[in-house]
């Protein structure tokens, strides 16, 4: 008879949820699209502005143009736009009202007759956000600029431009489009993760601390029915919303997927059904793991207010994985794949870029995360046996 | 029947339920009676298997509570102070879930709730949603759902908390059809009519302990008072002075 207890509760768990519109509104429609969207919109704009500053004017105040104009006439073929300076150009740097600003001292021409170094001025303030990239985007013009009437004077007498280059520096970036595409895409399974947990947050909320304030949990403990059976069934129904919006928000992502600027910068995402249909059996362990913490959380909130304060704490922690994962991408070591939740994120940063997956990484991914259920399970149930857990006043 | 053998419970340094024995017979009708805060409540929960007693013992036809709980829940049926209902299950589907959390055979689980139905009229209320359900309404679909297997043993804490005239009729008129059928009856109250009105057996708790118990005349007469409110006073006021307020 305890047997199929727990199947009882998780059956009337679902039944009450499905005509809860809080409970489905958050695990069908918030849990699923708010993380998709969300990551269209950012991608798009950080992918909006790479693209903008590529191609953009860069205003530059120049003082003594009229020295050089052959120079200027170059750099504005570049896309540097002319502004007219001010007399103090260091002060109008300093006081920010400049961003960049190029000085041709006076000696300048008579200089670049001469044959001697002519020397250019460049004033910015590096302390400030984005005008270190002005100021490189500034001096690859002028080095282009540099190198050509180099290469023409030496060829004016009759030796070969490459004498002045003894190194070539030939780039080969290795990232695969893939690649780059999957950096960004760093935040993807803490997009996935938040969505499972969105979907069974309510559930768990109600089930447990809800229970609990309206009074139901103590008449319910007193069926002859261990606690235990009671809790694995509130569990799997959480278990089941959160799965239910992770694969809502999988498929959510798979179409935003097609949203996504990708050929425009070069990109190319890898979020074809084959990588959907590989992450949702993966993340299944880590859905359990959610549904079973977020029980255990709310189990012993007095109230769903309570509840939903300690739960945000919990959304928080896999934030911090995600967020290290993304901005320091670390080499991926075998421990990584024995700590739950890092190991999911990281085989989905794989199947993202198109990379192989160790079987030995997802055996242990998804052995060491079932462990963690049961250590997190039996924790719960320790705290289910508590005399006071019933006792609602 | 239900026998309790020098019950003890402390929260901390107050002693909650301090040496409580009595007895609760088949076909009868037995109130705890005890002002707020005499005990009533821990020791129903102690009765009910939801709170583990500090020392003393306590046996439901038989079966020791602390040896076996789960068999002790079969045989009771409990209207505990908190009797929250599902809102979003009608009140059917609210009896239904304890059927099944009591075992019960779908089909046998299906009669007896027509027979629950029939017996609290609740005809009109049970396809509804519980959400906006009278005190009353509460209360029969709590009830109901207290007794679908049929317990042998019935214990409610203040059961007509909250409840109108007429829901409070009908309640009484309930306890003595269970009684009727033979079934032990034991629930907790304040209120001396609800005492004088039903029982057959009174025990009266004071700072956890019993101070009396015997039948509602046998209480009067060893008080030597004409009502049993006046004797409830002397009986509790011997012991403790100044409790009440």
């Amino acid at each position: 008879m305890s047997r199929s207890a727990a199947w009882i509760v998780f059956l009337k768990e679902c039944r009450e949820s499905l005509r809860d519109r809080r409970i489905l509104i958050n695990a069908l429609l918030i849990g699923p699209l708010l993380g998709p969207l969300m990551f269209v919109i950012v991608l798009r704009l950080t992918v909006a502005r790479q693209i903008e500053q590529a191609a953009r004017p860069l205003p530059v105040a120049v003082a003594g143009a009229a020295e050089a104009p052959n120079l200027i006439s170059a750099l504005e073929q570049q896309g540097l736009q002319l502004l007219a300076a001010p007399a103090d150009l260091a002060g109008a740097v300093r006081s920010q009202q400049l961003d960049l600003a190029l000085r041709i001292p006076a000696g300048y021409a008579d200089a670049w007759r001469a044959g001697r170094p002519a020397q250019v001025e460049l004033f910015y303030d590096s302390s400030r956000q984005g005008v270190v990239a002005e100021v490189q985007r500034l001096e690859g013009m002028l080095q282009a600029y540099s190198q050509r009437n180099a290469a023409l004077r030496l060829m004016a007498r009759g030796l070969s431009p490459t004498l002045a280059a003894p190194i070539l520096v030939a780039p080969r970036d290795q990232a695969t489009p893939q690649g780059r595409g999957a950096l960004m895409f760093a935040m993807l399974p803490y997009f996935l993760v938040f969505t499972a947990l969105i979907g069974g947050m309510w559930l768990a909320i109600d089930s447990t601390a809800g229970e609990r304030e309206r009074g139901s949990l103590e008449p319910l403990l007193i069926n002859p029915v261990p606690r235990d059976r009671i809790l694995l069934g509130k569990v799997l129904a959480t278990a089941l919303f959160g799965s239910a919006s992770l694969t809502l928000g999988l498929l959510a992502f798979m179409i935003a997927g097609r949203f996504l600027p990708g050929d425009q910068i070069g990109l190319s995402f890898n979020l074809g059904p084959a990588v959907v249909g590989a992450t949702l059996p993966l993340m299944l362990p880590l859905v359990l793991l959610i549904a079973v913490t977020e029980i255990l959380v709310t189990a012993f909130a007095k109230s769903a207010r309570e509840a939903q304060a300690h739960l945000a704490l919990v959304q928080i922690l896999p934030a911090i994985t995600s967020v290290v994962l993304s901005f320091a991408p670390i080499k991926a070591a075998l421990w990584m794949y024995v700590v739950p939740l890092l190991s999911q994120q990281l085989i989905i940063l794989r199947l993202l870029r198109g990379e192989p997956i160790a079987a030995l990484a997802v055996t242990l991914s998804v052995v060491f995360t079932l462990a963690a259920v049961l250590a997190v399970f039996f924790a719960a149930r320790r705290s289910y046996a508590a005399e006071r857990l019933a006792i609602s006043s | 029947m239900i026998v309790v053998e020098d019950l003890r419970k402390s929260f901390g340094a107050t002693r909650a339920v301090d040496g409580v024995s009595f007895s609760a017979r088949d076909g009868q009708i037995t109130a705890l009676l005890g002002a707020n805060g005499a005990g009533k409540t821990t020791t129903l929960r102690m009765l009910y298997t939801l709170m583990r007693p500090d020392s003393g013992r306590i046996l439901v036809d038989g079966i020791d509570v602390q040896h076996d709980p789960l068999a002790v829940r079969r045989v009771l049926g409990v209207l505990p102070d908190a009797r929250g209902l599902y809102r979003r299950l009608t009140a059917r589907e609210n009896i239904e879930y304890y059927g099944a959390l009591q075992g019960l055979a779908p089909a046998r689980a299906r009669a007896r709730i027509d027979e629950l139905i029939q017996m609290l009229s609740m005809q009109d209320i049970a396809g509804r949603r519980t959400e906006g359900f009278s005190q009353g309404e509460r209360l029969k679909t709590a009830l109901a759902r207290a007794l679908i297997h049929e317990p042998r043993n019935v214990l409610l804490d203040e059961p007509t908390n909250g409840l109108d005239v007429m829901s409070t009729r009908s309640l009484r008129e309930f306890l003595r059809r269970l009684r009727a059928e033979g079934q032990c009856v034991l629930f907790s109250t304040h209120i001396m009519q609800e005492v004088a009105a039903l029982c057959d057996q009174v025990v009266i708790i004071a700072r956890g302990r019993v101070v009396a118990e015997g039948s509602p005349d046998a209480l009067r007469e060893r008080a030597g008072e004409a009502s049993l409110e006046e004797a409830f006073m002397k009986l509790i006021g011997a012991r403790a002075l100044g409790e009440l307020s």
